[in-house]
């Protein structure tokens, strides 16, 4: 049908009767792509590793989601000590809640009303995965990559976030060993909540920095 | 290493966790963060040497001059002391 009226309807976007779809991946594989086949198929075939191995580790991958690291911040919200040990040292601050980051290196930045905090990795896409689960497409894009080092101010406006000028913005480059939280303010009006109402504010882009939490209703 | 350093502005071939933007820039160490395997060894399958880590704070106006969004604005990028200069005292 689509095909019928190619005026209309090219190889992605809405069906006659509005349902979404994008073009079936006939295109041929890319060398890395035939290359990651191989690999996968060899290390199957040596018995390194199982289709079933591959498959649950994808299954923890996207397990892993910004609940992770909102619960991290609610707690930070409502347990000083706990927040004192995750501004020094966020990795074995996580574990303690028992989040396996693995041999992950993690640093926790504090917004304040003096500093604001944003996270960004020019040179890739390093993110905490563990905390917050695969990073969104923009993340990875060479627009934010390389706009947030540069205007991270406009990029904050185009996020619907506009700063006061005397907020100072602290631009967090990963281009190492480290992965970065930013510890979000906690909004006003939310004193007295429970960790586990708190939790509920913080939004994903609150802890890259991208944006501030909800406040409550 | 000096509280003010400097990216060597160095431009070696291969996998280096050094931004270009950063090369030549001065900044202050923000926090050292221990030993790493050195990744452009890493990258390579090679048996990498453990290098000291550290965070370094540049501000804008260092970073951008003029065409700075912000001059008091800060990017903290982690670095390799082997890409770190000494740098003379802020004049």
């Amino acid at each position: 049908m689509p095909h019928d009226h190619p005026d209309h309807f090219h190889h992605e976007g809405m069906s006659p009767s509005g349902h979404p779809y994008r073009q079936d991946n006939d295109t041929p594989l890319t060398y890395w792509q035939r290359m990651e086949i191989a690999v996968r198929e060899l290390l199957v075939e040596k018995g390194v590793t199982t289709p079933a191995e591959i498959a649950a580790q994808i299954d923890l991958m996207d397990s892993r989601s910004p609940i992770n690291g909102a619960a991290v911040v609610a707690r930070a919200w409502t347990d000083p000590g706990f927040k004192a040990r995750l501004l020094a040292n966020a990795g074995d601050a996580a574990r303690e809640m028992g989040f396996d980051i693995g041999p992950l290196h993690l640093v926790a930045v504090e917004n304040t009303d003096e500093v604001h905090n944003l996270i960004v990795c020019t040179l890739c896409s390093c993110y905490p995965r563990n905390l917050l689960g695969l990073p969104p497409d923009w993340y990875k894009t060479r627009a934010y990559r390389s706009r947030a080092v540069r205007e991270p101010r406009k990029v904050l406006e185009e996020f619907g976030l506009t700063l006061p000028e005397k907020t100072t913005v602290r631009v967090h480059d990963s281009t190492a060993d480290m992965r970065y939280i930013v510890l979000p303010a906690q909004p006003p009006g939310s004193e007295g909540m429970s960790a586990a109402e708190l939790a509920a504010l913080v939004t994903r882009d609150s802890m890259i920095g991208t944006g501030l939490p909800r406040h409550p209703e | 290493m000096a509280e003010r350093v400097r990216v060597k502005s160095m431009m070696p071939p291969g996998h280096v966790r050094a931004p270009a933007y950063l090369r030549g820039k001065t900044g202050v160490i923000e926090r050292a963060l221990g030993e790493f395997g050195n990744p452009e060894q890493l990258a390579y399958g090679l048996k990498a040497e453990k290098k000291p880590l550290y965070r370094v704070r540049f501000t804008m106006a260092e970073l951008w001059g003029a065409e700075a969004e912000n001059p008091e604005d800060t990017v903290d990028a982690e670095a390799y002391a082997h890409w770190l200069e000494e740098a003379p005292d802020a004049p």
